[in-house]
């Protein structure tokens, strides 16, 4: 069985994104860059499915400028087969991303693709839900477990309140939620082995995929601020505070 | 243009993210339709559903859609079944809740246009504001779509009130999806009022050390005060609360009258999920930490002689 894993290069986690002062977006000069973490989680669980012996090979698949070849390094350091790079210095909206998946999923016929719920730049959390719509692939969407069995998926699913478990009929897409799995560290061997792994690039014209953006980005601001407060000294404080000043409780 | 509001519910109660909404959708047009897909249930079902969201003041019309896949939530059935009626509106809004984030996708695929996530504000009929970066930014988009599918940050916009009196049009449900299958559902049955909805929250940060921690300190308080409970990420990946409760980015957006953030750091993506709280307090104690740049009120101390304290002070104060 084989996974494609799409993944994306996105501002490092830990990082606060700053807005430009020209209001045209979010300065990303000189930030360190990272794997999107849902991405990580769904390039662990294509690895895990592999050493399950259920996967036989995992692909990885992005779509971005020549540096996002390093984050796919670090997929094929975590365990990744090969890795495919859809060179563009444009920025896709998920619609465009989603036809362009599409189009490595039609070249390279995957069983299943695993990707994470969302990018955490965009915060769109659409591009799963629309590559299935497109593949008329069946989707299983914030998944907190995976179970493959022959030609079948049983996933976990995080839902308002609970958890719904759903069987999707393989090849399928599957969006990876935060429990789904702990993303292993890439140890300094696999990272050396990774740079000899096939990385094939090839430039978005290419595969002849309509990616004109649907939305125009009228301008980016930072979010209103919050005033700070005071420090009270006691929890007794606090409460007539909260009942006098604040009238919340 | 007309505009179609897609209900949040239960196959039971209607929920107040459809009535804010409503309020979203009504700035884009006065012409606003509600859709309820669901099943009939033993109490009352979609039906009763549909009957609450006709009261909904504004509300032009309710179509009504009845089948097992739509209570499920069947993201394949709930595309089938909106995307027909589009041809009948300009714009489809959607609650940003776990379902609706998982459905509307769908039919922006299938209309061939771009989703607008999570929008916070409404500047015209074609232009959206949406936080991009776990909150820290902002971002103005005008989409150039025929047809608008746009998923509504619930917590920021009003309720809409009752008052109305529209009719219930019932419309045929569309067939079961071939290759998609529900097992199960587990929801987990609670006394306390839902997180997204609460009008005061009690969270939980990684300082709780332990899941029983948690629930020792952290229910108790949010019983007192009537409260929903919350997590921080970093608490939810260490296995002290499960998923459901997350506040953050990643997680559930709050924005209630009050939120007690107690063992909680501040991280940028938790701060995300609950800085628009009309009242936020602050347990930590860490004096450094950014929880206290956003807190109303600050109270530098270590939650276990802390929440003890504020227990018995509640209740000196008649709580």
């Amino acid at each position: 069985m084989k996974v494609l894993v799409p993944v994306k290069r996105v501002i490092d986690y830990n990082v606060k994104a700053r807005v430009k002062p020209d209001q045209t977006g979010v300065d990303l000069a000189n930030v360190k860059m990272s794997m999107n973490p849902f991405c990580e989680i769904a390039v662990e669980e294509a690895v895990r499915l592999k050493e399950k012996g259920v996967a036989t090979e995992v692909v990885a698949v992005s779509i971005g400028p020549q540096q996002a070849s390093e984050t796919l390094r670090t997929a094929l350091a975590m365990g990744a087969d090969r890795a495919i790079l859809v060179q563009t210095t444009e920025d896709l909206e998920p619609l465009a991303v989603a036809k362009v998946l599409a189009a490595v999923v039609g070249k390279e016929s995957p069983d299943l693709v695993i990707m994470g719920k969302q990018a955490i730049d965009g915060d769109n959390n659409a591009t799963g839900q629309m590559l299935a719509t497109l593949l008329d692939w069946p989707q299983a969407t914030f998944a907190s477990a995976v179970e493959v069995s022959g030609k079948k998926a049983k996933v976990t699913r995080e839902v308002d309140g609970g958890l719904q478990t759903l069987e999707i009929d393989l090849p399928g897409i599957i969006t990876a939620d935060l429990r789904l799995n702990e993303p292993r560290y890439a140890s300094l061997p696999n990272i050396m082995k990774a740079k000899k792994k096939e990385l094939a690039v090839e430039e978005l014209a290419s595969l002849g995929v309509d990616t004109k953006p649907r939305l125009k980005v009228v301008k980016v601001t930072e979010p209103p601020k919050r005033a700070g407060g005071i420090k009270v000294e006691t929890a007794a404080d606090l409460v007539s505070k909260l009942k006098t000043e604040a009238g919340v409780i | 243009m007309a505009v179609l509001v897609i209900a949040d519910h239960d196959n039971a109660t209607l929920k107040d993210n459809t009535e804010k909404t409503v309020t979203a959708a009504l700035k884009l047009s006065s012409d606003v339709d509600v859709l309820v897909a669901g099943q009939s249930s033993g109490n009352g079902g979609a039906k009763a559903v549909a009957d609450a969201a006709a009261k909904i003041t504004g509300v032009r019309k309710v179509l009504l859609a009845e089948s097992a896949e739509l209570g499920e939530g069947l993201a394949e059935s709930m595309e089938a079944l909106v995307v027909p009626l589009m041809a009948n509106y300009d714009a489809v809004l959607t609650p940003a809740t776990s379902q609706g984030k998982n459905f509307s996708p769908r039919i922006a695929a299938k209309l061939d246009v771009a989703q607008i996530s999570e929008i916070v504000d409404v500047v015209d009929a074609s232009t959206f504001v949406r936080p991009i970066y776990a909150g820290n930014a902002l971002e103005t988009v005008t989409s150039s779509d025929a047809k608008k599918v746009i998923t509504v940050r619930p917590t920021v916009f009003k309720a809409a009130a009752d008052g109305g009196s529209a009719k219930v049009e019932t419309i045929p449900a569309p067939a079961k999806p071939a290759k998609t299958h529900f097992v199960d559902q587990k929801l987990v049955k609670s006394a306390r009022p839902e997180l997204s909805g609460a009008k005061i929250v009690v969270s939980g940060g990684r300082a709780m050390g332990s899941a029983d921690e948690f629930h020792k300190v952290i229910e108790p308080l949010a019983d007192k005060l009537g409260a929903a409970v919350g997590a921080s990420r970093a608490a939810v990946d260490a296995g002290y609360a499960p998923n459901d409760y997350q506040v953050g980015q990643t997680g559930k957006v709050v924005a209630p009258e009050l939120y007690i953030a107690i063992g909680i750091s501040g991280a940028i993506q938790h701060l995300a999920g609950m800085k628009d709280s009309k009242v936020i307090v602050a347990i930590n104690k860490d004096a450094d930490a950014p929880i206290f740049q956003v807190a109303d009120y600050g109270l530098v101390a270590d939650y276990k002689t802390a929440v003890p304290e504020l227990m018995s002070a509640l209740t000196a104060a008649g709580k």
